[in-house]
């Protein structure tokens, strides 16, 4: 799998150096406009040919006929309600996890954080070789159906969603007094329910809202291990679409970056929110 | 909070907060993980054996995994030099404030900006009818004739850089801001030039971070999949196509192989990450 990355919390930056030389500052500019020629051509290219689907005049036919193809809706569809239940079951295991580790047994913190890089350090392809290998035959015959294989798409979804979650959630948490609120929710007589549901949980939004728009981008138009597990979603319908069509897939490449980087810019939105409270 | 005086049952009752993550990851990450390791040393026959590993030397395996070396070590070198020019520029190399902004945004969208779509907007491009490819036949000059082609080594390392260089903005710029002023003023105080302090003492402390950096590109082109199929329809030689078609049609003709080929991606993986995180501890001592 490729390794992603929230935009840092606008951090304030280093401290304003002194003026840099000249010459500098105009290789600076070199490299910007360089690099930022290769990251924009190829969006300009994708958007000028997705409105050219109509002959002789530019307009937005390819966007129509992408929205209108009867498969399309229902793979999007799918694929987010897929992300949500994988975001909610990633939630529902990763918080009473990390607060566990920083309150009651930090000596297993070693161990949580390593298995939650595993998914960096498993390709997707390999372990989806590994899920059919293991629930594709008796005696945890899990793939056999469509909807069983679902349920298991979701599950792992979640658990390549751990390194992200766990690291939003355990910064979430040294941010705030985490023995000082159990302490004193305890001393008000809630029991570890309400403390997780009522103190917890709601100190953390900033760092779950992070958590599950990262989550969400990167699993929205998976395609590996939704292809090999014979999942209709969105990733397995753009790659079916980029081999037959030719202007939806670049219709569809533009909403795909517009999901990105809305899902992104959120991110950055809410961690600067947060920085002015 | 007296946690020692606790009654015992208590005590195991801590583990509860922490056993659907236990049971979870063992079940959908290290349990398929397992599985492959065991059948990796599975003879045909039955029995233990290393002959499948041994027959990872064959011409299909090491051509799959060489050209998996080679986007990887070029996308991460090239991927990381550019990316290391970026994040220098906007955050000590003069250009105006909210470029930094721009550039940190913008990398956390193209570093999440893989798969389908990203190959799309590649053929868009460089493909046979792409734009560029159009711009240079303006120019007289037909890309495809002179051998270049999306689908081949070089095309793929394009593609592959606009994740790469991202990551390496993301990952190096935290290390950029960690760099002391005061370093900068003791060099010049000691009337170092600024190429003299770059060489002797800015690059020193970052090289840690940089080569570690560059080893987290090589394993992340290395285990990418999803841009490959969705390039080339799965048919390139690659490290993680050859495992996707043994998933669809034993291609390998030998099970054991296939499962041989998926560990031994996952020990360079495994390697890549190890390198990094020992080298971004070393670099904190400085930039921490």
């Amino acid at each position: 799998m490729t390794i992603s990355t929230a935009p840092a919390p606008l951090a304030a930056g280093p401290p304003v150096s002194a003026a840099p030389a000249r010459g500098s500052r105009l290789w600076s500019w070199l490299a910007f406009l360089v690099v930022a020629l290769y990251f924009v051509l190829p969006l300009v290219a994708t958007f000028y040919w997705s409105l050219r689907a109509e002959k002789g005049v530019l307009g937005f036919e390819a966007y129509r006929k992408l929205f209108a193809d009867a498969n399309f809706l229902p793979a999007f569809s799918e694929s987010i309600v897929n992300a949500v239940l994988a975001i909610f079951l990633s939630l529902l295991i990763i918080v009473p996890t990390a607060y566990w580790v920083t309150l009651r047994l930090p000596g297993l913190r070693p161990v949580v954080e390593f298995i939650t890089l595993l998914p960096f350090v498993i390709p997707a392809v390999v372990l989806v070789f590994g899920l059919i290998r293991l629930y594709g035959r008796p005696p945890l015959l899990l793939t056999a159906t469509y909807g069983s294989s679902r349920v298991v798409l979701v599950c792992v979804y979640a658990a390549i969603s751990f390194p992200y979650m766990f690291r939003s959630v355990d910064n979430g948490l040294r941010a705030m007094d985490v023995r000082g609120l159990t302490e004193a929710a305890q001393g008000l007589g809630a029991g570890w329910g309400t403390i997780l549901r009522k103190v917890i949980f709601p100190n953390l939004r900033v760092a779950l809202l992070s958590g599950a728009l990262l989550t969400f981008a990167i699993v929205i138009g998976e395609l590996t291990i939704a292809l090999f597990m014979a999942q209709h979603t969105l990733g397995p319908y753009m790659a079916e679409l980029t081999r037959s069509k030719v202007y939806e897939p670049s219709a569809m490449a533009i909403v795909a970056f517009a999901i990105t980087w809305a899902a992104m810019g959120m991110i950055a939105y809410i961690s600067r929110e947060r920085k002015q409270m | 909070m007296g946690g020692a005086q606790r009654p015992p049952q208590r005590r195991l009752g801590q583990w509860f907060g922490v056993l659907p993550f236990f049971v979870f990851s063992s079940l959908f990450l290290i349990g398929p993980t397992l599985i492959l390791a065991y059948r990796s040393f599975e003879a045909p026959q039955g029995g233990l054996t290393l002959d499948n590993y041994r027959q990872l030397t064959s011409e299909l395996v090491l051509n799959a995994y060489g050209m998996s070396v080679r986007i990887s070590l070029t996308t991460a070198l090239v991927g990381g030099l550019f990316g290391f020019l970026l994040a220098w520029a906007v955050s000590m190399g003069g250009l105006p404030r909210p470029f930094r902004s721009i550039t940190t945004t913008f990398s956390g969208v193209a570093s999440n900006f893989a798969g389908v779509p990203l190959a799309a907007a590649f053929i868009f491009t460089l493909g046979r009818i792409g734009l560029v490819t159009a711009l240079f036949k303006v120019f007289g000059i037909d890309l495809y004739e002179t051998g270049f082609s999306l689908y081949s080594f070089l095309g793929l390392s394009l593609v592959y850089l606009y994740f790469q260089i991202p990551l390496m903005v993301l990952v190096v710029l935290p290390a950029l801001d960690g760099l002391k002023r005061d370093w900068r003023e003791a060099a010049e105080n000691l009337g170092a030039t600024p190429g003299q302090y770059w060489r002797y003492v800015a690059l020193p402390v970052l090289l840690p971070s940089i080569l570690g950096t560059m080893i987290l590109l090589f394993g992340n082109s290395f285990g990418a999949h999803a841009t490959a199929y969705a390039l080339t329809g799965g048919l390139f030689t690659l490290g993680t196509l050859l495992i996707g078609q043994q998933i669809s049609g034993d291609v390998l003709h030998n099970p054991g192989l296939g499962y041989a080929v998926a560990m031994g991606m996952v020990m360079i993986m495994a390697l890549s990450i190890l390198i990094y995180s020992l080298l971004q501890r070393r670099s904190e001592r400085w930039l921490g």
